[in-house]
This record gives C-alpha cells, structure tokens and sequence, in this order.
C-alpha cells in the first residue's frame, strides 16, 4: 500500500494506493491536535511508503512519513492524474488559495499564492455562510438563486463580516449577499491565473470545489469549462500517494 | 556581552531595559540560524565574534574616536559617499533597519503601510535601543524613495540629520546636480569635523573604500565555484557587518576569509552538494539582523550564490576611479561612481535588468528569488520588467513580498520549496 497524506489547516486528507488505483481514501478534520491525529490516521494502514504534503509535512516527516513534497507538487501530480490534459489548477482550500500552471508535460510551470490572510480561501466563505445563516453545503446553492449580487468591498474576512452584517441591517437578501461574496473569491482568484496564464484543461480543486456557485462564476468569467473531480479535496493526497509509489 | 558596556550605553543615553531585551533576542536568533550550520569556513569565526560584540566593541571603539574628537557619521543608503566621510577622519556605520522593533512607537508618527525598513529605523530611534544611532553626530539621509524622503523630516525632529539630494535620471543635469550634493557633502562634513578634506584625504578615503569593495567582490566571486564554499547566510552577514565595522580591519578579516575559500576551491570543498539548486536573490536590501529569506532558502537545501542588492552586488561592484590628483577631479570621480548605481529608484532602469542577467550567467544561477519589503514601491513595481526579462531567457523566478515578522514563514517556505521542486523538475528535463 502506498499512502499519501495531505495535512491541512481544515483537514486531514489520506489516500492509499494499491496496484490497481485508489484502495481507500479518508477526509478527517484537522483538530487542534493535528499531529496526534495523523499518527492515528497512519495505524490504520500497512503502508510501504508514506508521502506527506500540506503545512503539516515537516513534522509528519520527523515522524512517520518517507519523504515529502509541497502542495503545489502534490495537485499538480494529483490533478494531472484526475484530468490527464489539465494545464491550469485552481485549488481552494481552508486557509490558502492557489493556482498553478503546468506546462505540456505536467510540470509545474508558475504557481500563485495567496498572501498570509484568509482572503478569497475556504475560511473566508465559512465564516460568511455562519455570518448569513447558511449552512456551508447550502452556501453555494443557495447564492446561485440570488436575483442580484449585492457587493462586498472588504476582502479581509473580519471587516467582511462587518460588513454583511450592516448589509443585512439595510434588510438586503442573504443569498444576494451571498453571491457578492462568491463573485468577491473568484475576482480575487482570477487575478492569481491572470499572472499565471491560463490554458485548458482547468481543474478546480481543495473543499471549495464542492461549492458549485464558485464554479459557476468561473465559469461565467473565463468563458470555459472547469473539471472538478467528485472529491476535489483529496487531489492533494492523492498526489502525494502516487508520489510514494512512483519513489519504490 | 560583559557588564562593562553598560555604563557606556547609559551615557549614550539608551533606555537599558528595552535594550536589554532587544539583546536578549539577537543571539537566540543568530544561535539557531547561523551556529546551526556545517562545515563553515573558519574565518566566519571572525563574523561570530563581531555579532556577539554587535552593541558593544564597535560602539566602543566609536566612543574613543568620538572622545578623541572624532565624528560618528550614521547613514542608510548606498548613495552617501562613504570616502568622503572618512576623507573627513569621522567613521561611517550603516544604521539598524532590518528588525520589527518599535513597530509600534514608530506608527506613532509613521502611517502603518510604510516599507518595514523606515518604520525599523524610526522605531529604533524613538525607543532609544540602537547605539550606532545614539553614537551618531550626524545622520545622512537620502531622497531615493518617498517613504524615506519624509521620514527624514520626522527624524531631523529628533537628531541631526543632512539630506543628500539623490537624482532619478542619469542624465547630464542629474550628474551636475549629483556632483553638487557631493561637493555640498563635503562641505557638511569639513564643517562637521573641523578638518578640511583636500586631496590627499579624499584620495585616501577612496583607497580605503575601495579596498573594502575589492575584498566583498573577492570573497563573492568564490561563489561562483561549484560546490559553493560559503553559504549565503554567511556571505550575506559579511555584507551586512561591512556596513559598520572598522573598514581597513574590516578587509584584512574578509581577505583571510577569502584565502580560505580559495583554498576551499582547490580542494573541492563546499557548504551544499554540488547539485544544490543555485539562488540569487534580487531586490530590496536586508538590513542586519533581516537574516528571513536567505534561511528559509538554505533550509530547503538550495544553495545562495548572490545577492543582487544594495546589501549585496550593489554595493561592491563599481569602484571609484582613483586616478585623478587634483580635488575636482576626485570629487568628480566620486559623484560618477554613485551615478552607476541601478537602484529601483531610478527611472528608466535597464541597467539592473542587465546586471540581473549578468549575474545569472557569471554564477550560473538555476533560480531568482524576488525579494521584496511591503508598501516598497520602487522593487514591487519594478517587479514586472525582471520578470519578463527572466521569464524569457527562461530563468524561473519567484516573487515574495514580506516584511521583518515571522508570521508568514509558513506559507514562505512552502513557496520556496515549491519553487525549487520546480527548478529541479526542469533540471531534471534539460539531462
């Protein structure tokens, strides 16, 4: 079994290869113990290698895994494998957002990061969704009926708040508001692949692709089709895991 | 740092008890990034023992000058004619600007979104922690940037400062304005001092600084070889101390350093395996104790062989032609010397977009790292041509904006490390 292991600021992910493909994979919340919880993920598996990736690598690296790699080698691996024609990844994740362009061979070409914030991440849409009294699964679904997009001008997740809670005063439409917050993310994202250059195919990947509104409103802007796999999250681990069994 | 030096800072009138902490912080942090590494060259042993004296031997000697009569000059930029302070009998020190100390007492005056470096410096001034600031009879200031243009006049309202008119152009009315800031320089220092700098003074001052800029490069071109005898870390804290410490002393330490680094070559000797993904940072200065960026690099196993910056290639590259006899001649070697500097404040810039590219070729580079200071206007915008120029001549670069606080390391080191899988990977392509 060739494991890899994605530890995040949200979630833990694990995915475990065998010779045919995917054996199993794993979406855990990270906790306030992350370390203690991938020890225990770790047991479950009778692992040959172990790839770890996500800002909880260095440790998991002095403790239980092979080798590891960054997350922008692990979705581009991951990804690649998903869509095997994707030259573009957006991946929207808990703490962090990110876009990378891969040459035609797969490689990573450029890569964007967001800055130290939360702006345009997975954190800044949970906060928003409790903020307006949605739950995070219905967030997305329930923007996509808005009639209008009500705009939100701060992109910092604290003043944002502040913000649609004065909007919400003014008696506007929760799932407008919602929409403005969407459109706000992928405004911010755009401009990360903007640097970067954008060619198809694009994959959108981390917790934030299960949101279908984002993918939406990229869709709409870029004028092009995003692939999204059914568990976008795992794109990371996964990529970790084919690393473990490309190095035996 | 022994008892002794504590009288002498309450007599420069430090606040000891925040100075205390700031000392208590700096060998914690020099321990873990500097003392941490292997197989450095012995010579750095002269490095270690300058930063574990930082507040106290120098300031020392500075003290006897200054009881001696002498003068104590502090300054911030490269623009500020460093011959001509020596010329004059006074010593040059490069002040603190590279740490987040009196962030807070600094935005007291200052706006918060204002490049790291001035707001370090105001902050060092007003919570009275810096003693090369306190030794200072005159601080030199600069117009290269706006940020620090109006600075100056928040801390002429504390010390003595002068303010060198810097040009943004080199053309011929900028080099006859830039010759007049120079010679009104002069005139600053002769009034300051009390001596007169005529030729023979000035002609030595260029000697003594030159020869300080001939050991930099000495030692900087040992890092062209493969595997690299000098880490970056350790090259960029002998950029930073040449700022500041006794310069004729100061070349004969870097010149042994470079004995044995040439010695290192010979034998294959080097700090990092010889495929180590080989980084030249480019951009805004790192100031001491601003050590960040060069270990979050090394950490991920990549090799420094430059820095293209004021604290770096800038400083040391162009000498002043030593030549002319006569006084006018001198000076107007001096002014010229200065005018080849490609800082970003110069509008247009092509020639650091070469010297860019030079360095590339010269030291083999397999990477650039953009460093830049937030709010810094002149690097952040500049950002663009570098790249362009990089990216088509098929060099991958990596742009970082940050400030002095650790808060980011994270999500820096994930870019770095990312950055350099990349090299790799396309390393990996071209066999």
């Amino acid at each position: 079994m060739f494991v890899g292991i994605d530890i995040g600021s949200r979630s833990i992910k694990v995915v475990a290869l065998n010779g045919e493909g995917i054996a199993d994979f794993k979406v855990v919340d990270t906790g306030f113990n992350p370390h203690e919880r991938s020890l225990e993920l770790m047991k479950s598996y009778n692992a040959q290698k172990i790839v770890a990736t996500g800002y909880g690598r260095h440790f998991a690296r002095d403790d239980f895994a092979d080798s590891v790699i960054t997350e922008i080698k692990a979705h581009a691996i991951g990804s690649r494998h998903l869509f095997p024609g994707c030259r573009t990844i957006i991946d929207i994740g808990g703490q962090d957002s990110k876009v990378i362009a891969l040459d035609e061979q797969g490689r990573v070409a450029d890569f964007q990061m967001n800055d130290r914030c939360a702006a345009g991440t997975g954190k800044f849409l949970e906060v928003m969704a409790k903020t307006l009294g949605f739950s995070l699964d219905a967030f997305g679904v329930e923007s996509l009926k808005a009639d209008k997009a009500v705009k939100v001008n701060s992109m910092c997740t604290v003043f944002a708040e502040s913000e649609v809670v004065s909007l919400l005063a003014k008696k506007e439409e929760p799932r407008n508001i919602g929409l403005g917050l969407h459109q706000s993310v992928v405004e911010r994202v755009s401009s990360m692949l903007h640097r970067v250059g954008i060619a198809d195919d694009i994959v959108l990947s981390g917790g934030v692709g299960y949101n279908s509104c984002i993918q939406k409103l990229f869709e709409q802007k870029l004028g092009r089709m995003l692939y999204r796999y059914d568990h976008p999250e795992i794109a990371g681990a996964l990529g970790a895991a084919l690393t473990a069994r490309e190095q035996s | 740092m022994s008892e002794d030096y504590r009288k002498m800072w309450e007599e420069l009138g430090l606040d000891l008890e925040a100075h205390d902490q700031l000392l208590a912080v700096i060998p914690q942090m020099y321990g873990d990034i500097y003392m941490s590494q292997q197989n450095r060259p012995e010579g750095m042993a002269y490095l270690d023992f300058v930063m574990s004296e930082i507040h106290g031997l120098r300031v020392k000697e500075l003290n006897d000058l200054r009881e001696a009569g002498g003068k104590v000059v502090g300054a911030f930029c490269l623009y500020v004619p460093e011959e001509v302070v020596l010329a004059g009998g006074a010593a040059c020190v490069g002040i603190c600007g590279g740490a987040d100390w009196g962030t807070a007492e600094a935005e007291k005056v200052l706006p918060r979104n204002l490049c790291p470096l001035i707001k370090s410096f105001i902050g060092f001034k007003l919570t009275k922690v810096c003693p090369y600031f306190e030794s200072s009879d005159m601080i030199v200031g600069e117009t290269t940037c706006d940020g620090k243009k109006k600075s100056y006049e928040v801390l002429g309202e504390y010390t003595n400062v002068h303010v060198m008119h810097t040009p943004q152009t080199k053309d011929d009315a900028s080099r006859k304005l830039w010759l007049e800031e120079v010679k009104k320089f002069k005139a600053t220092m002769e009034e300051l001092t009390g001596n007169t700098i005529d030729a023979a003074a000035l002609a030595q001052g260029v000697a003594t600084v030159n020869a300080k800029r001939a050991a930099l490069k000495r030692m900087n071109e040992a890092r062209k070889a493969s595997p690299v005898p000098i880490s970056g870390k350790d090259a960029l804290l002998i950029e930073q101390v040449a700022f500041y410490d006794d310069p004729v002393r100061f070349t004969q330490m870097i010149n042994k350093v470079s004995d044995e680094l040439e010695q290192r070559i010979a034998d294959g000797v080097g700090v990092a395996p010889a495929d180590a993904p080989r980084i030249l940072i480019s951009g805004c200065p790192m100031a001491i104790p601003n050590w960040k960026m060069h270990h979050i690099v090394e950490s991920t196993g990549a090799i420094i062989v430059g820095e293209e910056a004021c604290i770096g290639h800038r400083y040391f590259r162009d000498m002043v032609d030593e030549s002319p006899s006569d006084l006018e001649g001198e000076l107007t070697a001096v002014a010229d010397r200065y005018m080849k500097l490609d800082c970003a404040c110069f509008t247009p810039n092509k020639e650091r977009l070469d010297n860019i590219m030079q360095l590339v070729e010269d030291y083999k580079v397999d990477g650039v790292i953009h460093y830049a200071l937030q709010f810094c206007d002149p690097f952040t915008v500049e950002y663009n041509s570098v790249e362009r120029t990089l990216k088509y001549a098929g060099v991958p670069v990596l742009k970082i904006e940050t400030d002095y606080s650790m808060e980011d390391a994270g999500q820096l080191s994930t870019r770095v490390e990312a950055f350099m899988e990349q090299i790799k990977e396309t390393q990996g392509a071209i066999v």
